[in-house]
């Protein structure tokens, strides 16, 4: 199923939590809304749940408009961080749940929903739990019970809220790889929030970066880790160095000098020049080129990460260099981004 | 260094970093033998001095029997009738904002604090035939006052706040999360609430529920108003009791009351295993 989002707009007693915001999620995909807590990501969630009203705007599912059903007419499957399972129901129970509660017309019979109840205990891999009582499973089994009561209503869309947020990290990488599994294998359109990005980054088709009630970008990790289309998710999506340059006629020049990047389509003024910490080539004789004395050096894994004083100590930036080579003995390093991009800077 | 050997097998006292078990255990089996144990023990002693033939006759006297089932009987309705409305009062207060709720809140335990005797009193003078309620059931063939439909009336009010007080904070723990949860999965909200929160309840209302009924069983000075006070109809056990002292038949007053003590012990032992049931199974 197809989801689009059109223009929505949410406030809170008057504050916005999301300002006009455009998805479209294509049918199977696998989506990830990150951003950091406040960013609105989960507001979104919510409104294509139907478990918030869009202030303005309109949700499609398909080419139906959704905005104005219920909750229980737009037939989605939400899972939540804390599990919401039903305590006193046993897991069975909590799975075959939504069946139960259909209309009488429209309700299988009990013994059809405990075979649907422990086909899905199959697929989430907890066969032999039927009886169990939530408080009896371990936070990682009770994920998957959530998973598995929210696919047996057969949902048009499967919604996740930070559904590996409570768990331990090793749990949380195993059923990372278990949701793709699933997911391949149903072929559900999913859309999970997260503010982990590796968690995005690894899982999803594509990834929604938000921040501050808007989307600041949407794509593949490809494309929002190599082309970060704002500073905001160059700063957000995996590790980066920043520093404040000028730009004359094409050139970036920090205080006083060139460094030797060009950059023809940013017009002259203040920006910030920003790039990865392993994106540094070193260089010896300095033309053009940006220095910094030696402030610390930490060993991180297979790599070596120097923290540098640029321009007297007002401004830090990292680079990572290998493990042996001999700069980081030096106190004094000469380098030069080898990818980067500067972003004018922005008049508030 | 030495370090205590690992014990095999049962230990009294399971290895612990909080310390003062010796302590805080012995004082507690201390009070609770001096507040409980030696008035109750006291209390079978001196009934068993009677003999079990004369406890036996006191025992199912028809008098006596009959006191037994009003008292149980009446404290069972009430604490039936208080489970459901007390549930709703406290769904409402937990759930609703309206004005004067604090006002209704404060009120729910105005039954703990005031005096019983006032309170049969009142109710008396409100389902007496003339009163205000009472004078709108007469014509409907309903009498309350001086009757067990009285007794019952009195025990709901004083038993309403155990429910409430007890099953408040419950409702006020639900997460939210799993209403929503319940709506997602296409349960109406009809649905949500019968089939999701209440059963969530049900350990918290068979504790208000025992409580209510306990208090109940033991009520005295608000019934004694409203019961009229007759002989194998209307007449509790507490009274029953309060005559056999008045009458100086002290092995009597005992045996009843130890009887008395049996069935609430037992009664309420019973409702502490379902409790333990639904715990384990709900953690």
């Amino acid at each position: 199923m197809d989801v689009r989002v059109a223009n929505v707009r949410k406030e809170f007693d008057r504050f916005p939590a999301l300002r006009d915001v455009s998805l479209d999620i294509k049918s199977g995909e696998l989506i990830a809304l990150l951003g950091p807590s406040g960013s609105g990501k989960t507001t979104l969630l919510r409104l294509i749940a139907g478990l918030e009203r869009p202030t303005r705007g309109t949700i499609y599912f398909g080419d139906e408009d959704a905005s104005n059903k219920t909750i229980q007419e737009r037939n989605v499957g939400f899972v939540f961080q804390h599990y919401a399972l039903f305590r006193h129901m046993t897991v069975a129970d909590n799975i075959g749940f939504g069946l139960k509660v259909r209309p009488s017309n429209k309700r299988p019979t009990k013994a059809e929903i405990r075979a649907r109840a422990s086909e899905l205990l199959d697929l989430v891999q907890l066969s032999g739990l039927e009886k169990r009582y939530p408080a009896q499973l371990s936070g990682g089994q009770r994920q998957r019970v959530a998973l598995a009561r929210a696919m047996a209503i057969e949902p048009r869309v499967l919604l996740l809220d930070e559904p590996f947020g409570a768990l331990d990290a090793q749990v949380r990488r195993e059923l990372r790889r278990w949701l793709r599994e699933i997911h391949d294998a149903t072929g559900h359109t999913t859309v999970f929030v997260t503010h982990d990005q590796e968690e995005a980054l690894e899982l999803a088709d594509r990834v929604v970066v938000m921040s501050q009630g808007r989307i600041e970008q949407v794509g593949t990790a490809d494309e929002v880790y190599d082309h970060p289309n704002s500073p905001f998710v160059y700063g957000f999506i995996g590790e980066s160095s920043s520093l404040p340059v000028k730009i004359e006629d094409g050139q970036v020049w920090i205080a006083d000098r060139p460094i030797g990047l060009s950059t023809p389509n940013v017009p002259n003024g203040e920006a910030t020049l920003y790039f990865r910490p392993h994106h540094v080539e070193l260089l010896d004789e300095c033309n053009g080129c940006i220095a910094g004395t030696v402030a610390a050096s930490r060993r991180v894994a297979g790599t070596r990460r120097v923290e540098l004083e640029i321009g007297g100590g007002r401004e830090r930036v990292e680079i990572e260099l290998p493990v042996g080579h001999p700069a980081t003995q030096k106190s004094r390093v000469t380098f030069r981004p080898n990818r980067w991009k500067v972003f004018p800077k922005v008049v508030e | 260094m030495s370090s205590a050997p690992a014990q095999a097998g049962w230990q009294f006292k399971k290895p612990s970093v909080i310390p003062g078990f010796g302590l805080t255990l012995g004082f507690s089996l201390a009070y609770l033998t001096l507040i409980i144990l030696i008035p109750l023990s006291g209390l079978v002693w001196r009934s068993a001095s009677l003999g079990w033939t004369d406890f036996w006759a006191i025992a199912t006297d028809r008098r006596t029997v009959k006191a037994l089932e009003i008292s149980f009987g009446t404290a069972f309705i009430a604490a039936a009738v208080n489970v459901v409305f007390g549930t709703l009062v406290a769904w409402v207060l937990v759930r609703y904002r309206f004005p004067g709720r604090r006002v209704v809140d404060a009120m729910v335990d105005l039954p703990f604090a005031l005096p019983t005797a006032v309170a049969g009193i009142a109710l008396t003078t409100l389902y007496a035939s003339k009163g205000w309620i009472g004078s709108l059931l007469e014509p409907l063939g309903i009498k309350v006052a001086y009757t067990p439909l009285g007794i019952v009336v009195a025990l709901v009010f004083i038993g309403l706040p155990f429910v409430v007080r007890t099953v408040q904070p419950i409702i006020e723990e639900i997460d939210k999360e799993v209403e929503e949860a319940a709506a997602t999965l296409g349960a109406s909200r009809f649905q949500t609430v019968t089939k999701v929160l209440f059963p969530g309840l049900a350990p918290a209302v068979t504790t208000g529920f025992a409580l209510a009924f306990a208090r109940g069983v033991g009520e005295y000075g608000s019934v004694i108003f409203i019961a009229g006070n007759l002989p194998y109809v209307s007449e509790i056990t507490p009274l029953l009791i309060v005559i056999r002292l008045e009458e100086y038949d002290y092995a009597a007053a005992t045996a009843i009351a130890t009887i008395m003590l049996a069935l609430s012990f037992g009664m309420l032992l019973v409702i502490n295993l379902i409790q333990a049931w639904t715990r384990k199974r709900y953690g």
